[in-house]
């Protein structure tokens, strides 16, 4: 743990204390609709950090992390309506399927030695069998959904993942914070730095006794599983699940925005893309709504232009350079 | 089932292929030359199947005709983009080429379900029933004229490729970078051209498209997974390997949309794109790497 902290200097300490109180203070001071917008972001900070560990990282550009996210959230789910197990017990169902998956995947693609854009196609097409897949298997509620019941009587069972927005917003940030610290964890540990020197040299990372495809399996067993845990929150708190919307691959490119626009491979670039990002798009579809327009590809239009502007200009995302504007820069190791 | 009714479904699939052909063809000389890969093709062919929607309604212009001047325009647009956007990303690291076309694909396809809303758009053609008989087959005309269509546009790019100065330096360009630097090729200019073509080719594809199925803008990413499907079934950077993977994606998805069930038939095709995978990731027809 204690390295796992050495990248803080007493000004980023400062900083970040400064956030965590404001985001725990949150929900006294803000109106429901903000919280709502808070929520989504550190949710998006949450997925962001777990696709980031497997791409910042290890270098594998996963285009399909929808695959864990609709697992987990359909095992969760099946599980609750159809067998009466609640989600603090089927998340580890869930996590365990998601690992299931990415080790077919993993196999596939390191035994064969898929890699580079390769991989990332293998990682579409993955979640776009499974996709389609769930579209017609009637079990799963096929194309037109599976629906948890929302139920009054039910609305205070925290043990079952039922509650309020007030419940749902301080797990959404008691997530954030937890992916944040196991990304700071990895980073520093030894299996963090295996990460890393695969992502920057895998030869040299060979060279150097890294079991390159043991590594490689870890990182996308630890993002996959907590993308899954992602999967089991959506699921209880949207209480609707569609293989359209949840296992979509335009899904799989919703996570990434945020670690991308961020800052690849960095501690906060989830957090600050997801922050920057989530209020641009619904500030964008209020505006456009409060004058008279219902434009439903706009959002969407706009973090692609951004997507674009970011990865031309700057393709280490903005938190390096926000960083050093702030006078936060991380202390190095 | 009768025999006949298989017979239709095999040429159908063949028909199809050809013109899934064509459009990954445009993938796989982008790759080849540029070594880029362009994540937004699907959306490229919506793009040229929503231009040859607004033709058919302006103006009356048959898909299967409009074929040629959009990729005329899509040929424009490719060397614009190779030479205002993608040049700087050919040195840079693939995943950053890969976001970079993953931010083009979704301005593409946000932009045209702005504008034309997420409704399926279809064209009447006077000939869209029509079908010729042959010794008791029934063929879709609409498909044969889409098939030859697409035919003669990949001649017409095969034969460039073979036959001129500018083609020859292109495939100079694809095997020896270095070497055709040193003998004086402008490589930018090449890519440039080269990009051009590969939208050209999607830009010919979609509007053939178009006089086929029906499309709204969430089609765009399984086009892309289609024609990328194809390439590397098919050897990705090879130009019969695309061709060919487009013909037995076309025929698989035929036949397995008939054996099984429509719905399935996508699931054939990436399953056959893992089995490619891992067991000749080099595709078919494409040239193992020492």
């Amino acid at each position: 743990m204690k390295g796992a902290l050495s990248f803080l200097t007493p000004r980023s300490t400062i900083a970040l204390l400064v956030c965590g109180v404001a985001l725990l203070i949150a929900p006294f001071v803000v109106d429901r609709y903000t919280l709502s917008i808070i929520l989504l972001a550190l949710l998006g900070t949450y997925l962001g950090q777990a696709w980031n560990i497997l791409m910042g990282y290890c270098g594998l550009l996963s285009l399909g992390h929808a695959l864990y996210l609709g697992l987990g959230a359909y095992a969760s789910a099946i599980l609750f309506v159809n067998y009466g197990v609640g989600p603090w017990l089927s998340v580890f169902v869930a996590m365990a399927l998601a690992i299931g998956a990415a080790a077919v995947l993993g196999w596939l693609g390191f035994r064969f030695r898929i890699e580079d854009v390769y991989f990332s196609l293998l990682t579409i097409a993955f979640a776009e069998i499974v996709r389609i897949g769930f579209d017609n298997w009637s079990f799963v509620g096929g194309a037109a959904g599976f629906f948890l019941p929302v139920n009054a009587s039910l609305s205070h069972q925290w043990w079952n993942l039922r509650g309020g927005p007030l419940f749902f917003y301080y797990l959404a940030l008691a997530m954030a914070v937890a992916s944040l610290v196991i990304a700071a964890v990895l980073r520093s540990s030894k299996l963090g730095y295996a990460f890393l020197a695969i992502r920057e040299d895998p030869q040299a990372a060979r060279a150097l006794g890294v079991n390159i495809n043991r590594t490689r399996f870890l990182a996308l067993f630890i993002s996959a599983a907590m993308t899954a845990v992602g999967g089991v929150y959506l699921a209880f708190w949207t209480n609707n699940l569609f293989p359209a919307q949840i296992l979509e691959t335009s899904k799989s490119i919703e996570i990434i925005l945020a670690p991308i626009i961020g800052g690849l491979g960095t501690l906060m670039g989830p957090f600050v893309g997801a922050f920057l990002l989530v209020p641009l798009g619904s500030a964008l579809t209020d505006g456009l709504r409060a004058i008279g327009l219902s434009a439903p590809g706009v959002k969407a239009l706009v973090y692609g232009l951004i997507l674009m502007a970011i990865i031309a200009a700057t393709p280490n995302g903005i938190w390096p350079w926000l960083a050093r504007k702030l006078g936060l820069e991380a202390r190095e190791p | 089932m009768s025999f006949s009714l298989y017979v239709e479904v095999l040429i159908q699939g063949v028909l199809s292929g050809l013109v899934y052909g064509l459009m990954a063809l445009g993938l796989s000389v982008i790759f080849g030359v540029v070594r880029v890969v362009n994540f937004a093709h699907g959306e490229f062919a919506v793009l040229a199947m929503y231009c040859a929607f607004v033709l058919f309604g302006l103006a009356g212009v048959d898909p299967i005709i409009a074929s040629i001047p959009l990729a005329i325009a899509f040929f424009v647009l490719g060397y614009a983009m190779q030479r205002g956007m993608v040049q700087p990303f050919v040195t840079r690291p693939q995943h950053e080429q890969f976001i970079l076309l993953v931010g083009v694909a979704l301005v593409i396809t946000n932009g045209l379900l702005l504008v034309f809303g997420p409704e399926s758009k279809h064209v009447d053609l006077p000939y869209s029933f029509d079908s010729y008989t042959v010794a008791g087959v029934l063929i879709d005309k609409v498909r044969v004229y889409g098939a030859a269509a697409a035919l003669a546009v990949t001649a017409a790019l095969f034969a460039f490729f073979r036959f001129t100065s500018t083609g020859t330096a292109i495939r100079a360009s694809a095997d020896n970078l270095t070497g055709a630097a040193v003998v004086g090729l402008d490589v930018k200019r090449l890519y440039a051209i080269s990009f051009g073509l590969g939208l050209a080719c999607v830009g010919a594809a979609g509007s053939i498209m178009m006089a086929l199925t029906d499309m709204t803008p969430m089609l765009a990413p399984s086009l892309t997974l289609l024609a990328f499907t194809i390439v590397i079934v098919g050897g990705l950077g090879s130009m019969t390997g695309a061709l060919a993977g487009g013909l037995l994606i076309g025929v698989a998805e035929a036949v397995a949309s008939l054996v099984v069930s429509p719905a399935i038939k996508s699931m054939v095709s990436f399953g056959l794109l893992v089995l490619v995978l891992a067991l000749r990731p080099q595709g078919l027809f494409g040239k193992a790497e020492s």
